[in-house]
């Protein structure tokens, strides 16, 4: 107990011996693996570089003012792409993920095999960042928007599968009840008992998702996969940093934009 | 000992909380704020310790005027002044000794108050006043494992381990039933006397009221309109504070006069 | 259309009333589709090309080899690793105060214009971007890599943090501050014992991200495992690649649970 007796006097501390030890013990664990961990960063670390930062990034930032903007003009396609490739994975990934959260959801699934390799498809679609699949499907099919799509969609399925199939295990049973006691069948069921119910969490949760997907499919062209990266990566290399401040204008204007209307679509659904 | 002086106070959205209020509670005594919702009862006592600022007029604690205090004497005044709060305000992740030593928050420096090492005397007398009110089983409690009366308490000992001169009290007993409520009120009053502590009440329950306060000041739209003993309040002058009703019934029937506000209330 | 008609007619309302506006939407997003359609350019021969490089790749995953590169991939799950928990510990610490500047309830409007804006600058960019502005300044290695996931670290909890700063109970702050308690100790007591749960959640949710997103900001020379990928991937190994792949999942998949259990046990 915190509350001791010494010498008579009731002495109240905030955690007893034990506790304060322990307290004590993870602070100090926690801290020696932090200075550890910290210890093998610095040492894979070129220090000399670091020291130079400031000066660098300064000459960075003064070769990005003012901006080229007359290379906007040369943006408009790759920043239409961006858009077709965050929208159309989307689209792929939600008609993938419909099916497959229905599979997945305990309380719809057909068969508890069927649940479980509908659960391993989504997680292995949510373990892997779409910039890696990017990177594979290029490898496979090419560069190109294609690539983009697909590998937004692989992303996507698993985020989309695991918050669907979680909206339709939260659903009321009672509408479900009362429609499987008129006698209909399993696809009306699902579709008057369960679709209605979890309609709004499905568009929620796709609306967000593709305004995340604007937001990841301005670098998949980095490794090849189309959009906005592909410019980024060329002024980078090209040193073109008064091109590269374009770049990330639109971006910026990409996203904002892309967030507005996540934001209203969402509030006009709830 | 208190004393304000044409207090008014005008919320940003223009509503007129308070309208010049003139108002002298003396040492010791103990007072009782009613009045119907939205009155200005709330803002009034919070206006005295400056958790709402006052637009306009003075507040004289003893012979210091706090509505043009810096931040660093506010602070200071505060200590002075002590208050209870309606749904308890306890930190509820936190334990009733944490609740009860954050009374003097405003006397320990932030190392102190972060490592919980509050001076030795100041836990002697926390410990003295969770027995006082008769809590003296479980400071190790969190807040929030409290039933309703008990964490009132707790709010009592933590008002006053500030050793303050004056007591604000807001709602003390709104959320807690008839019989919880009676024996808060008699242990507010009994602390009062036993350390010569000026008190201010909100209170909507009428007979309560005039059960424990020495003194009833009536407050409707933000102005006075009774100040005077509790046998005073007839149904006339209810009527006055707040609106048309059959009080004779109240007077009666208890159990009916400690519901009656409440339904005044729900209007 | 009369009522009394036996068999009139119904059919479920539309989503949206204004049939013009109907009408507009669904074409639009039918031009729009095909639009975007006719810019995927598929290439047919290079796919079937690619097939063949696809199966093999399949086929290393298939047999994923972990021996040959073994040293490399263990440096750079180490590298990961290490990067995650510095990354997560510099990100907390600088997100908390951040995170008090941007909840409105709290700070001054000065400063939750300033911290808000940091956390959309710090939520805009892809953390890719971030790391790849990190590497030309600091050089490859993983520096740039927690620098960047600091960084993004930040966005993301600072948001939400402010974000349940401003549901807080505001009576236990104003129980807090009429103590007489300075701003710091409001802080601690007042405010920081009701996020303190989330807080620890958001964390523990957090270096699953970052651990997550040190895989990948590797592709563009921030250091870990994405580091490793990429050369595997460089030098065509793809048993390696399907091996580091695997690997991933692995930890991915342990520190979700890992973080789901911890976030359980703290509701």
């Amino acid at each position: 107990m915190p509350v001791q007796t010494v010498n008579g006097v009731q002495v109240w501390q905030r955690r007893d011996r034990v506790g304060a030890f322990k307290h004590w013990l993870g602070w100090l664990v926690g801290t020696l693996i932090f200075l550890g961990c910290w210890h093998i960063i610095s040492e894979a670390t070129t220090w000399a570089f670091v020291w130079d930062a400031p000066q660098q990034g300064g000459q960075l930032l003064s070769r990005m003012i003012p901006p080229r903007w007359s290379y906007l003009n040369q943006l408009w396609q790759p920043l239409w792409d961006t858009l077709n490739i965050a929208t159309l994975g989307t689209i792929l990934s939600v008609a993938i993920a419909l099916p497959l959260s229905f599979l997945a959801a305990r309380n719809t699934t057909p068969h508890p095999i069927a649940r479980a390799i509908a659960l391993v498809v989504i997680v292995t679609s949510r373990s892997v960042n779409s910039l890696i699949w990017a990177l594979l499907l290029v490898a496979i099919i090419g560069p190109g928007v294609l690539a983009g799509v697909l590998s937004i969609a692989l992303r996507s399925i698993g985020f989309l599968g695991k918050l669907f199939s979680e909206a339709i295990e939260e659903i009321d049973q009672l509408p479900v009840e009362a429609i499987t006691a008129t006698g209909a069948s399993e696809f009306s069921i699902l579709t008057y008992g369960i679709v209605p119910q979890v309609l709004p969490t499905f568009a929620g949760v796709s609306v967000f998702r593709w305004d995340v997907n604007i937001r990841e499919s301005t670098v998949l062209g980095l490794v090849g996969a189309g959009g906005i990266g592909i410019s980024l990566s060329a002024s980078v290399n090209g040193l073109q940093w008064s091109q590269v401040s374009v770049i990330f204008i639109a971006i910026f204007a990409m996203v904002f934009l892309s967030e507005w209307v996540s934001a209203t679509v969402r509030k006009s659904i709830i | 000992m208190l004393r304000l002086e044409s207090v008014t106070k005008r919320y940003p959205t223009g509503d007129m909380a308070l309208r010049d209020i003139d108002l002298t509670v003396p040492q010791g005594q103990v007072m009782a704020l009613i009045g119907p919702s939205g009155a200005g009862k709330s803002t009034l006592i919070r206006c005295i310790n400056r958790l709402v600022e006052p637009t306009a007029g003075e507040i004289w604690l003893g012979d210091q005027e706090i509505t043009r205090l810096s931040a660093r004497s506010l602070r200071h005044m505060r200590r002075r002044i002590g208050m209870i709060f309606q749904e308890y305000a306890l930190v509820e992740r936190l334990t009733v000794m944490e609740n009860v030593l954050s009374g003097q928050l405003g006397y320990v420096n932030f190392w102190q108050s972060w490592f919980r090492r509050f001076p030795q005397p100041i836990v002697d007398e926390a410990f003295r006043l969770l027995h006082r009110v008769g809590l003296p089983d479980f400071p190790d409690k969190r807040a929030d494992a409290l039933s309703g009366g008990q964490r009132q308490r707790v709010g009592i000992a933590r008002a006053l381990l500030q050793n303050p001169e004056l007591l604000l009290v807001d709602e003390p007993t709104a959320s807690l039933d008839p019989k919880t409520a009676r024996q808060i009120m008699r242990l507010i009053t009994e602390l009062a006397h036993e350390r010569g502590l000026a008190v201010i009440i909100n209170i909507h329950d009428v007979p309560l009221a005039q059960q424990f306060a020495q003194r009833i000041v009536g407050l409707r739209a933000g102005e006075i309109v009774y100040d005077g003993p509790p046998d005073g309040l007839i149904s006339e002058v209810l009527t006055d504070i707040y609106g048309e009703e059959d009080w004779s019934t109240a007077a009666e029937d208890d159990n009916a006069a400690a519901t009656l506000p409440t339904a005044i209330e729900a209007r | 259309m009369t009522q009394a008609s036996p068999s009139r007619r119904w059919s479920p309302p539309p989503l949206i009333r204004n049939p013009f506006q109907r009408w507009a939407l669904i074409l639009g997003a039918i031009v729009y589709l095909l639009l975007a359609i006719s810019t995927l350019r598929i290439d047919v021969a290079r796919i079937i090309q690619g097939l063949d490089r696809g199966s093999r790749m399949f086929a290393g995953f298939l047999q994923p080899d972990f021996v040959s590169r073994w040293t490399d991939i263990q440096a750079g799950i180490l590298e990961s690793l290490t990067m995650t928990v510095v990354a997560t510990v510099i990100g907390v610490a600088i997100s908390i105060p951040i995170g008090f500047g941007a909840a409105r309830n709290v700070a001054p409007l000065p400063i939750y214009l300033f911290c808000r804006a940091w956390v959309a600058l710090a939520r805009t960019f892809q953390e890719v971007i971030i790391a790849i502005l990190f590497v030309v300044m600091m050089g490859f290695g993983p520096l740039a890599g927690v620098l960047t996931l600091s960084f993004t670290t930040i966005g993301f909890l600072a948001k939400l943090l402010a974000e349940d700063i401003e549901e807080i109970d505001p009576s236990q702050v104003e129980a807090i501050r009429a103590t007489g308690a300075s701003w710091l100790q409001v802080m601690t007591y007042g405010v920081l014992p009701q996020v303190m749960p989330r807080l620890v959640g958001l964390t523990v949710y957090r270096f699953d991200i970052n651990l997550r997103e040190s895989a990948v900001v590797g592709l563009v020379g921030a250091g870990g495992i994405g580091s490793t990928l990429q050369t595997a991937f460089g030098r065509y190994e793809f048993d390696t690649a399907g091996a580091i792949l695997l690997i991933i999942i692995g930890l991915v998949m342990v520190t979700e649970i890992a973080s789901g259990v911890i976030r359980k046990q703290l509701q």
